[in-house]
């Protein structure tokens, strides 16, 4: 009688410890990744904003989001460069110019996207980088908690803000934005993530400012989606097309998820489950829940990527998980929506629990052919002694009534709250799994990470990471893969589609490998990665062909183009 | 005017006959019926559970492990019916990392066996669900949590749960405990919010949530596991609230407990109060008995 007892009671204390199984592979990842944030000349560090002292009881809450990355060129010259947000009036937005050598420089002040934090006109959230006019240069959409800002790339050189001549000035506490093409007309088209509903943060005239359920809110702001006119204006078409979601949307992302030829929104949202927004023909969008129902949750961000080689976009959505407290689990979403019409969680084990994880993004730093994954987490690191966990566990559960209003809240003081976490560097291993490889690789920092982006800095075939931590310093991480493996890049134009051709698909064929990827318009949360796609093909040495498949419709077939590489492709004009 | 005077009169009646029936059932089905609205309510409205692999897995755990225990025992296989309902209460309330379907089965075997392994005197002293959520939480703090919310917040779901469930606690006779442990709690934790300096809404806030609905309907008034004399009953359910008072405040004072006391500080003050009752309880009671001199 007694033996199942203490039996169950034993095992349960050996599987506390973690699985029963050895890993044999993660000592060889494949891969280093070295922080050489210093060596590259980057010393940008975020400033979290300060809000109406009504709410200073759970201030590092709600001033908690900001840090934000974005790839972009904006000075055409082939190498990425990279833009960071800060949020606190005063302290200036960075643009570091990629001189080509391993080294940036600072341009932010000079080309006039430094200056943007001031007061009544909000602090910025994140940037969102694409050519809107098609006129060969990249613009910038600037979103805040408070008013949306555009500026036009004048000459690679200089920005100019079209904000109120786009009929974009408009008030959003907005974490996220990303660019896609809705209609097919080749135009870039801009939808926009709401957090808080518009109230002014620095002025409220309530404290009841905070969600009303921690798993169904509905009462967040209203996402927009502003359609390009092609005449350097945006019109609001979010009622229109039925994609108003007020559920304190963190994070989009958008791709052909059904594989119709129009482009979806994938939404992840806090307080609430993920949606799915199906564009029906660039005439509306319908909301469809596609199996994302399940467990609603706080999502915190959502990428995408071939996690198994299928062909097929993927998602990943970030989530919340606290040792002892809350596991809500991380979702590795397979993308079954052609065949199935809706998606099917596969995150278990390690890849569920990446602490309190924010931004993460798919990309084959190994260029083995398979994707690895980068996750960043960290919510408030304080206190090292004191713990907000206990004081949330009080009010999670609750009715609506004891959180809606921020002033009922326990207040913070200077404790942390799921501080002090080590990123997760996911090492893809098909059906045995992912396993975390962080340690092994060379990632060991503690930072509060937010946002993080991939980009081959160096134009040599490795994907590098950058990453904006919240109130810190941002950090690079060099990629060094094993050099044995092959790569091949293609930076894309389009034509007929928008000139920086994001939301192009793209899929390679290589002897048994065939992988799916597309030309970010934003994804993770607050970032955005470089807009040439980055294929490892481990031994392979040749492609047998790429399939592309550009916003436009058109489909074009690229055989056997030279590896390890940049190829450039150029959409067809008819 | 005739039918209006009579309306309420044959309402009455109706109420009066459905309270007869509700009176005529087995106590047991009454509670499983009530912890099966919960979980159908729970995943229909919020899917709470996600996939059904959780709930299968607990319920035949938990069957299973009671029909082999209770033959082993007993010579026969007893009634499943409180096995179901530890099965379900294991999937409302046991959050595993990473979706793992061990501590449905360990939880099932640890919430059926401590019926069989810790008993006195034929009785076991702890209830099954109470007894197996505590054990995770504090044996695998790393990979387990329990249920803190995925209700929803919601008022309606809260008032639905409350009303079923006072019926049912009024019937199966326990609605005193379940009133004298949530006024304790009120008043409990509103003078250690004001004894500490702090705001009293948090405090009392987690009484709304669900972990506490399942609490004070299927834990604290078990009646397998309470005493039997009524005045009992009321001062082990203050002293229950005492006691979570007691972990409440060393939590406050960030006394270095392990993290299931902050987590479930409700299912660690019934797990360490209510067998030590039930013992005293069961030794007043047997002074005399043959069986167990």
């Amino acid at each position: 009688m007694a033996v199942p007892f203490l039996a169950a009671i034993l095992l349960a204390m050996r599987l506390n410890r973690g699985p029963i199984r050895t890993v044999a592979d993660a000592a060889r990842p494949g891969f280093v990744l070295r922080d050489e944030t210093a060596r590259a000349g980057i010393a940008f560090t975020h400033r979290r904003p300060t809000f109406d002292p009504r709410i200073a009881g759970i201030e590092p809450h709600v001033a908690a989001l900001g840090a934000s990355v974005s790839v972009t060129d904006f000075d055409g010259d082939d190498w990425p460069d990279l833009y960071f947000t800060n949020s606190r009036f005063g302290a200036p937005n960075a643009l570091y110019r990629n001189r080509g050598d391993g080294t940036f420089e600072e341009v932010g002040g000079t080309v006039g996207l430094a200056d943007l934090n001031r007061a009544g006109e909000g602090v910025s959230m994140g940037a969102v980088w694409g050519d809107f006019d098609n006129d060969g240069r990249e613009d910038v959409a600037v979103y805040r908690y408070g008013f949306l800002s555009l500026f036009r790339n004048v000459d690679g050189r200089r920005f100019e803000d079209v904000t109120a001549g786009a009929g974009l000035r408009r008030w959003v506490n907005s974490n996220g934005a990303i660019w896609l093409d809705y209609d097919r007309d080749g135009l870039l088209d801009l939808y926009v993530t709401a957090y808080f509903r518009d109230v002014d943060l620095w002025h409220l005239t309530t404290t009841r400012i905070m969600h009303d359920s921690f798993e169904f809110a509905t009462n967040g702001g209203t996402n927009l989606l502003f359609h390009n006119l092609g005449d350097g204006k945006f019109e609001d078409v979010t009622d229109r097309m039925g994609v108003g979601s007020t559920r304190w949307t963190m994070a989009a992302a958008s791709a052909d998820f059904n594989d119709d030829g129009w482009p979806d929104i994938y939404l992840a949202n806090d307080y609430g489950p993920e949606e799915l927004y199906l564009n029906d023909g660039g005439r509306r969008f319908i909301l469809t829940t596609a199996g994302l129902e399940s467990e609603s949750k706080s999502g915190m961000s959502v990428t995408l990527g071939d996690a198994f080689n299928r062909g097929r976009l993927d998602a990943f959505v970030t989530n919340i998980s606290e040792r002892g407290y809350l596991f809500q689990n991380n979702n590795l979403r397979l993308n079954q929506m052609p065949e199935a019409g809706r998606f099917r969680n596969v995150a278990e084990g390690e890849i569920a629990d990446a602490g309190w994880a924010w931004g993460a993004q798919f990309g084959d730093f190994n260029n083995d052919g398979a994707n690895e994954l980068f996750v960043v987490n960290g919510f408030i690191s304080a206190n090292r002694d004191k713990n907000y966990w206990y004081s949330m566990s009080k009010i999670a559960g609750a009715n609506a009534r004891f959180f809606e209003d921020a002033a009922t809240w326990p207040p913070f003081g200077d404790a942390s709250l799921s501080g002090y976490e080590r990123s997760r560097v996911y090492l893809n291993r098909g059906l045995a799994g992912w396993i975390d490889v962080a340690a092994t690789v060379g990632v060991t920092d503690l930072y509060d990470g937010r946002a993080v982006a991939l980009a081959d800095l160096s134009n040599r075939g490795a994907l590098d990471v950058i990453v904006a931590n919240q109130n810190q310093p941002a950090v690079l991480y060099r990629s060094y893969p094993d050099s044995a493996n092959h790569w091949i890049a293609l930076k894309l134009v389009g034509t007929r589609s928008n000139r920086s051709a994001i939301g192009a698909e793209v899929v390679l064929e290589s002897g048994d490998l065939t992988q799916r990827r597309i030309v970010d318009g934003g994804s993770g949360f607050a970032s955005q990665n470089d807009r040439r796609v980055h294929f490892g093909l481990g031994s392979r040495e040749w492609v047998d062909r790429v399939i592309i498949r550009w916003p436009s419709g058109t489909r074009q077939v690229v055989m056997r183009p030279p590896i390890d590489g940049f190829v450039t492709v150029t959409e067809p004009e008819r | 005017m005739t039918d209006a005077t009579h309306a309420p009169a044959a309402g009455s009646n109706a109420l009066t006959r459905s309270w007869g029936w509700i009176r005529t059932l087995d106590a047991r089905y009454l509670i499983a019926f009530l912890i099966t609205l919960v979980l159908v309510a729970a995943q229909l409205r919020y899917h709470m559970f996600g996939s059904y692999d959780r709930l299968l897995l607990a319920l035949a755990v938990c069957m299973a492990t009671e029909a082999i225990l209770s033959g082993f025992d007993r010579g026969r296989v007893v009634n499943l019916l409180s096995a179901y309902i530890s099965g379900i209460s294991l999937t409302l309330l046991v959050k595993p990392q990473g979706g793992a379907l061990w501590p449905f089965v360990l939880g099932g075997i640890l919430a059926i066996s401590s019926k069989y392994v810790l008993r006195y005197r034929d009785n076991h002293l702890w209830n099954p669900t109470n007894f197996a959520v505590t054990a995770l939480l504090l044996a695998a703090p790393e990979r387990v949590s329990v249920l803190s919310h995925q209700f929803g917040n919601d008022l309606t779901t809260n008032l639905v749960i409350w009303g079923f469930g006072l019926v049912i606690a009024a019937r199966v006779g326990v609605l005193h405990i379940t009133l004298t442990y949530v006024a304790s709690f009120l008043l409990l934790n509103g003078l250690r919010a004001l004894a500490l300096g702090q705001a009293v809404m948090p405090e009392i806030a987690p009484i709304t949530g669900p972990m506490y609905q399942l609490f004070v309907f299927f834990m604290i008034t078990d009646p397998r596991t309470v005493v039997r004399e009524r005045r009992h009953q009321i001062v082990v359910a203050v002293v229950i609230a005492m006691m979570e008072t007691l972990i409440r405040f060393a939590s406050d004072m960030a006394w270095p407990l392990p993290t299931a006391f902050n987590v479930a500080p409700a299912f660690l003050a019934l797990a360490l109060v209510g067998p030590i009752a039930k013992w005293l309880d069961l030794r007043a009671g047997f002074p005399n008995n043959p069986r167990h001199a």
